[in-house]
């Protein structure tokens, strides 16, 4: 019997898995048994691999931009491309929706995976039909991640999750502590961004979401059941009318912070912590109910399945999370019960060393989404006088 | 004499001279018709759609959306805000720009390619770094308060930034080259000895001015002015970058419906009526004017 080289081995056992006649795991396990065969990892696994990734040559990954992307770049996807020959490209995006848009205009598998900010449009992604089914056996670091994130997520698409939690954070309130003291922001709590006597020098988010929790906050609802819509748009007014401009980015909002054209705004905590390093005064509260958030991973619709997943499975391996948590002052979703945290993470603000997170308060995705429309809507009007 | 006067036009000495002539449109026919009239045509019915939910509509046809921009008055405020700045901005171009574009057609410089070059040089810088770059002048510790602070004319910085004057100061900042070269082509274009005779007849440089070089100036300053109009009208991201949260235009109504809203319909319908609005503009111009002055400039 003539010896069976190991491409047309790989290249059978394809065949039969592409077919249906074998099963992903015994095709992995089969795979897994190859390469102890043929002398276990180095060289040869890692050609093993590339083949088994030829027909995929590329996934797109959008983001932010700026230091995360090239966190990511250097931890997750250069190895990543080492190992298996597919090359990850780098797209940013200004805005989420903007991203929707992309995805919605193009063909399926074209846009990948996107670092997506939190619960409510991951609703708006999955209900609109735009999401994958992850198959979380190819990401054993999803293991590790805290099960208070992955949760929210599950509740939405309970058949699978298209997307896994990639960091939270919180947005406070920012002060510049040469015309506030810290015992004034504790004191004025939300409020912070009503005071009369800041008028011209305060800011906030423009965002809908952003603005209506902290209304709700203003008029002491809970953000996650509002009863009284009428008062909360009145705080939205009310503070619309004392702002310098709404900050549309976290450079934006960095900027104003340091030029001191803000004295005091809704901010996000690693944003904040990013202008302190600079050595600006700057200080940060967070009042009962602040807003807490996750970001996650979003794999898209018509993405390569086994190749997304074995990405994300680089972007949560706990080197690649902490440092890319270090350079956004975010922290990772990992649980700090499983995976040890350097001190500066555990610095960060927001961290929470129990990994339950359950002092933090997250917006209700279905809560939030039903609404969204409506709120959206009168927010785009609201903002600009209505 | 005759006959060459009945054939205007030869290609090659032949005759066929609307085929000859439509075959070599064809190539800008053919991509304007794919990339500029099927895109209008599907916004257009696009505008019918049904929005259902953030980023999911389906295909209807049904007049909601149209309803909507013609019984709410939050579009049409937003019309005639466009319109005012827009019109202020233009008027601004044309005042300002008049100055540099005499200047130019007039001087005896003898290196006029480098007034010319320094009139396009801010066409080399992205368009939203001279947006951004308002705020390190206009801004509370931007130059100007900066100065002025300093020098102790003032106590508190003036607001200047994210005002409605910054908006039509950043507009100004990106159309001006259009004016300018607008007029400046058209002043190229006359005729110096109309001036002389205007003189020697004994009219002041100021009245040979006013009833010669203005008068022949007016289609370049009106082909500058359609430009201005038009791009200034259709911008969303000066007032966005600039602006507060009262100083918007109708282009970013169109922003708000279709990347924050996710409302694909309602976002084409505005499209639409931002379309028809230049359009009927360009067309009432052209109608006075004539399109041939805005060609001219270019030439």
């Amino acid at each position: 019997m003539a010896k069976m080289s190991e491409t047309r081995r790989y290249e059978r056992l394809l065949e039969r898995f592409g077919n249906g006649d074998l099963p992903r795991r015994d095709f992995m396990s089969l795979l897994g048994c190859a390469g102890l065969a043929v002398g276990v990892s180095g060289t040869v696994m890692t050609r093993f691999a590339r083949q088994a990734h030829a027909n995929v040559e590329k996934l797109r990954f959008d983001g932010w931009g700026g230091i995360v992307s090239e966190s990511l770049r250097k931890g997750a996807f250069t190895p990543y491309e080492q190992a298996t020959g597919i090359t990850v490209i780098d797209g940013t995006f200004g805005s989420e929706e903007e991203h929707f848009n992309n995805i919605k205009a193009s063909p399926e598998g074209t846009y990948n995976l996107h670092l997506s900010s939190g619960v409510t449009i991951y609703k708006t992604l999955t209900d609109a039909g735009y999401g994958a089914v992850i198959n979380e056996d190819n990401i054993p670091n999803l293991k590790l991640v805290m099960p208070a994130l992955i949760e929210p997520f599950r509740a939405i698409t309970p058949d699978g999750l298209s997307a896994v939690p990639f960091d939270y954070g919180n947005t406070g309130f920012a002060y510049n502590t040469k015309y506030i003291s810290k015992e004034e922001a504790e004191a004025d709590g939300a409020n912070i961004i009503l005071r009369k006597d800041l008028k011209g020098k305060l800011g906030g988010y423009g965002s809908w979401q952003g603005r209506i929790w902290h209304a709700a906050l203003q008029s002491n609802q809970n953000p996650n059941g509002i009863e009284d819509m009428d008062a909360v748009w009145d705080k939205v007014r009310e503070h619309r009318d004392l702002i310098l401009k709404y900050f549309g980015s976290g450079a934006e909002l960095m900027d104003l912070l340091a030029k001191e054209e803000y004295l005091a705004c809704d901010a996000w905590s690693g944003r904040v912590a990013g202008v302190q390093k600079q050595g600006h005064p700057i200080g940060y509260s967070e009042p009962p109910g602040t807003y807490s958030w996750m970001e996650t991973l979003f794999v898209a619709k018509g993405s390569p399945m086994p190749e997304a997943e074995e990405l994300l499975n680089y972007m949560l391996d706990p080197e690649v999370s902490i440092a890319v948590a270090i350079g956004q002052n975010y922290p990772p979703s990992l649980d700090p019960t499983k995976v040890d945290m350097p001190p500066e993470v555990q610095a960060l603000p927001a961290f929470d060393p129990t990994g339950t997170l359950e002092n933090l308060l997250f917006a209700d995705a279905n809560y939030w989404a039903e609404n969204r429309t409506e709120w959206q809507r009168k927010w785009n009007r609201v903002e600009k006088g209505g | 004499m005759a006959e060459a006067t009945a054939q205007p036009i030869s290609f090659g000495g032949k005759t066929s001279v609307p085929s000859k002539a439509w075959q070599l449109l064809a190539p800008a026919l053919i991509t304007l018709f794919f990339l500029l009239v099927i895109p209008m045509l599907i916004i257009f019915v696009y505008s019918f759609y049904l929005f259902v939910d953030v980023g999911v509509d389906k295909p209807a046809f049904q007049f909601g959306n149209w309803i909507e921009f013609f019984t709410d008055g939050y579009y049409h405020g937003a019309i005639w805000t466009t319109f005012r700045i827009a019109i202020t901005a233009t008027v601004v171009c044309a005042v300002v720009g008049y100055i540099p574009a005499y200047f130019i057609a007039t001087t005896t410089f003898r290196h006029k390619w480098l007034l010319m070059l320094l009139l396009i040089l801010p066409f080399w810088v992205s368009f939203i770094i001279r947006t951004f770059s308002w705020i390190h002048v206009l801004g509370n510790q931007g130059f100007i308060n900066a100065t002025l602070l300093s020098i102790g004319i003032i106590d508190e910085p003036i607001k200047m930034l994210y005002t409605e004057g910054a908006v039509i100061m950043g507009m100004i900042h990106f159309l001006l080259p259009y004016m300018v070269l607008n007029i400046y082509v058209s002043l190229e274009g006359i005729d110096r000895n109309l001036v002389s005779a205007a003189r020697t007849l004994g009219a002041t440089s100021w009245q040979a001015f006013r009833e010669v070089t203005l008068p022949l100036s007016l289609p370049g300053l009106a082909a500058g002015s359609l430009l201005c109009f038009v791009l200034s009208a259709g911008t969303f991201v000066t007032p966005q970058i600039l602006g507060g949260p009262r100083d918007f235009m109708f282009g970013n109504l169109i922003f708000d419906s279709l990347m924050d809203e996710l409302n694909w319909p309602m976002g084409a319908t505005l499209s639409c009526v931002m379309l028809i609005m230049l359009g009927s503009i360009v067309l009432i111009y052209n109608r006075i004017m004539g399109l041939s002055q805005v060609y001219k400039s270019f030439r």
